[in-house]
């Protein structure tokens, strides 16, 4: 728990309960998940219990209480991307790197997640990899696109 | 520091001044859509070329929002010749700075082609998507660059507001609007004016303006693309908003899922408040407004208004009942109005146009125009702008160029999980408020997913039944328990084991949500079932009674067969087959073997000769 960036978030926001979900996004991104510690340490700063805290974060989908692998895959489950071939291309991420939706690889490398929409509805069916879309995505494009990763991280 | 009206003015006559004798414009969409397409890379690769040839002062690059026709990403025109270049690629840089700097004409092969005819297009308004639609909202966007509010400035930005806090007074802004017929444009389609009169009239000093950006329908991205290649549009819009109600603060609730919406609105705000146009004494009217956005953090519920309200106050997003209605009592029990991002980007062209023109477009009850997603199974996907009252058969035949591989049109899903299917027989039904409704189906936000053949109608209900049942916020019994049951009933009639009574089941629970669900996710939650009922009833009944899916969605209720005549022994499938059941040498008519196949797609979408055929 790094308490210092956490602080400034805090004092950022002025520790203002209004504002108790942007805090608890921004914390999140330090370490990608919140762990029971952070979440504690943020409650007794903002006076807030830890049951709305508690409720706050299972109740949002985007709040992690658990770790999360170096790079997040999310396939986009909208309707143009399931009509695409969004189920199909969740399964064979689910054949090639051994892995349910929610479960993050041995190796810390990859977490597989679905959402519910991207928005690049045009492009379907998209497999987002942190930040980096990819667009029409089919089975042997997904082989394609785990190896590169698995080659930049050797390097 | 802008601070009165002529100010204003004499700003737009200095940046136009600045862009007299402009030289060659490449507008380059830097949107999400783009971007997944690497086009920021495009960018990066025609600036170098440009320093590199020393063209810094004929050539400019402008970094532009959504031109609508994403999956031809990246996307550039040249202007002044309104050359269209689609799929550009970093390598393509060098070719395309030689050809705009010796004026040798349009690339060929960077060209639009018709997927059918083959027929390129050289023009941007040229192109079927553009040639049909009437681009009032996304007008700005795809020419100006969002980040920069002199753009937005010199194409007449702001003017609204300076006519709105200048020559009118708050009821005068509440008459326009109801004058001119707006609708709301993110699902509900109440009257936008009607709305801001019982604000502005609620008693207390302290009111709200929120803008709703939280677009969580799946298959919609108009909203995303507004915000992020138009983002003044919207804050213009709700400054008029917050004028006409008396609120001094605002707020924009916008999905996590889009950051690049996030970063163009803020800095829009920044720029505003810096040019005197939000903050305090906007335009020496003696008028206060700040704006804050707060993200939204994966909740679908939290587009439902009291649920945004609630989250916004850092609670999680459950909706309360109405009413109160938040127009009267909403964020901090205040009076608030929260409008859809798109209607506030009417708000602007309704004051400057004035009412009685913004009203002559449309139909009788929904006047101006409608951004759609036009996406799923049809040749030409991106956003489409129409008049209201445009048909179908123009938005998908004329606009999207039909269906694609020169399959079957089947149905047109809109107004996401809260809308409804509409079969061929309507398609040539004018698009608005009320004939939509008529069909079964909803405006809604705007999404619009074209389906063919290969999509299974009742998997289309039990997607949106499982996408609820998510989604639920399980506060109200109908609602958490109805979906799981009706999830429950779908599952069954897709893995084979309906029974004859579950069509009526699935009626009898829609009735009981739609009537005593707590919020608008709950009550509307059974469309998808009951519009794909009325319009596909015979789909239900061949999965119940026959066993049969014959979209090939529905896993135990088809099978995977090689034609022999079309199959041409390629080995494609075999090769690509996970579980190697498929057999057979090369050259010669391959075998699937029923018994290993898990149905996953794969051969079927591989097959170049489409020799995999569902029986």
């Amino acid at each position: 728990m790094d308490i210092k960036a956490i602080d400034i978030i805090l004092e950022k926001h002025e520790y203002a309960h209004a504002n108790i979900i942007g805090i608890l996004q921004e914390v999140q991104g330090i370490e990608n998940y919140l762990s029971e510690e952070t979440l504690r340490y943020i409650a007794g700063k903002t006076e807030l219990s830890l049951t709305r805290i508690f409720d706050i974060v299972t109740f949002y989908k985007t709040f992690s209480l658990v770790p999360k692998g170096r790079h997040t895959i999310r396939v986009c489950a909208g309707t143009a991307c399931h009509l695409g071939g969004a189920v199909q291309n969740l399964e064979q991420l689910n054949r090639v790197l051994q892995l349910k939706e929610g479960e993050t690889t041995e190796d810390r490398m990859f977490s597989l997640e679905t959402v519910n929409c991207l928005g690049a509805c045009a492009l379907a069916p998209v497999v987002a990899v942190d930040d980096e879309y990819h667009d029409a995505v089919n089975s042997g494009k997904i082989d394609k696109i785990i190896s590169s990763y698995r080659e930049e991280d050797k390097q | 520091m802008i601070k009165n009206l002529s100010d204003l003015e004499k700003k737009r006559e200095e940046i136009l001044k600045k862009h007299t004798g402009r030289k060659t414009v490449l507008r380059t969409c830097i949107s999400t859509g783009c971007k997944a397409q690497k086009s920021h890379k495009v960018v990066d690769a025609l600036s170098g070329r440009i320093k590199e040839s020393g063209l810094e002062d004929s050539i400019e690059i402008k970094k532009t929002g959504c031109h609508g026709f994403c999956e031809m990403g990246p996307i550039m025109v040249v202007e002044p010749e309104n050359t269209f270049y689609s799929k550009v690629k970093p390598g393509d840089a060098e070719e395309i700075i030689a050809s705009v700097s010796e004026k040798s004409g349009a690339i060929e092969r960077l060209l639009w082609k018709n997927p059918v005819t083959k027929e390129a297009t050289t023009l941007e308004r040229e192109l079927p998507l553009y040639k049909k639609q009437t681009k009032h909202i996304t007008y700005k966007s795809g020419k100006i660059d969002p980040t920069e509010i002199d753009d937005y400035i010199e194409l007449g930005g702001y003017s609204a507001l300076g006519k709105a806090l200048s020559d009118m007074k708050p009821a005068d802004v509440v008459n326009a609007v109801i004058a001119s017929g707006l609708r709301g444009r993110g699902g509900g389609g109440f009257s936008t004016g009607i709305k801001w009169g019982i604000c502005a009239h609620a008693p207390g000093d302290i009111k709200y303006i929120i803008a709703n950006g939280d677009e969580g329908d799946p298959g919609a991205f108009m909203d995303r693309s507004l915000m992020e290649g138009d983002p003044h549009s919207i804050i213009e819009g709700m400054i008029i908003g917050a004028y006409a109600i008396g609120a001094r603060k605002g707020y924009i609730y916008v999905r996590e899922e889009y950051p690049i919406a996030i970063e163009h609105l803020s800095l829009a705000i920044k720029q505003a408040e810096a040019y005197g146009l939000l903050g305090s004494d906007i335009l020496g009217s003696g008028f206060d407004l700040s704006i804050q956005i707060n993200k939204g953090a994966g909740a679908f519920v939290c587009g439902e208004e009291t649920a945004l309200l609630i989250s916004i106050e850092g609670r999680s997003g459950t909706p309360s009942s109405r009413p109160p209605y938040p127009a009267i009592e909403g964020l901090w029990g205040k009076p608030t109005i929260i409008n859809n991002v798109e209607t506030l980007a009417n708000v602007p062209l309704i004051i400057s146009k004035g009412a009685e023109e913004y009203a002559a477009s449309g139909t009788e009850n929904s006047k101006g125009t409608k951004v759609f997603s036009l996406v799923g199974k049809v040749q030409n996907t991106g956003l489409v702008e129409i008049e209201m009252g445009t048909t179908l058969r123009e938005i998908i035949f004329d606009i999207g160029g039909g269906i694609r591989k020169g399959r079957n049109f089947k149905a047109v899903q809109t107004g996401g999980p809260s809308g409804g299917c509409i079969p061929i027989t309507k398609i040539d039904m004018p698009v608005d408020y009320d004939s939509l409704r008529e069909a079964g189906a909803i405006m809604g936000s705007g999404g619009m997913i074209v389906m063919d053949e290969t999509s299974c109608m009742v998997d289309v209900a039990r997607y949106f039944i499982n996408f609820l049942m998510f989604e639920s916020c399980g506060k109200c019994v109908p609602c958490r328990e109805g979906l799981k049951q009706m999830h429950q009933i779908l599952e069954n009639i897709c893995k084979g084991s309906g029974e004859e009574q579950d069509i009526e089941t699935l009626s009898g629970l829609a009735h009981c949500m739609s009537t005593a669900s707590l919020c608008g996710l709950g009550s509307t939650a059974p469309n998808p079932v009951l519009s794909t009922i009325r319009h596909f009833r015979h789909e239900y009944e061949s999965h119940i009674k026959d066993k049969k899916c014959s979209a090939g969605v529905c896993r135990n209720l088809f099978e995977y067969e090689i034609a022999p005549e079309l199959c041409t022994g390629c080995s494609l499938c075999r090769v690509k087959c996970p579980e190697k059941a498929v057999s057979g040498e090369k050259k010669k008519p391959h075998l699937i073997d029923s018994s290993r196949c898990i149905k996953c797609g794969i051969c079927f979408n591989a097959c170049k000769f489409d020799a995999i055929v569902v029986k």
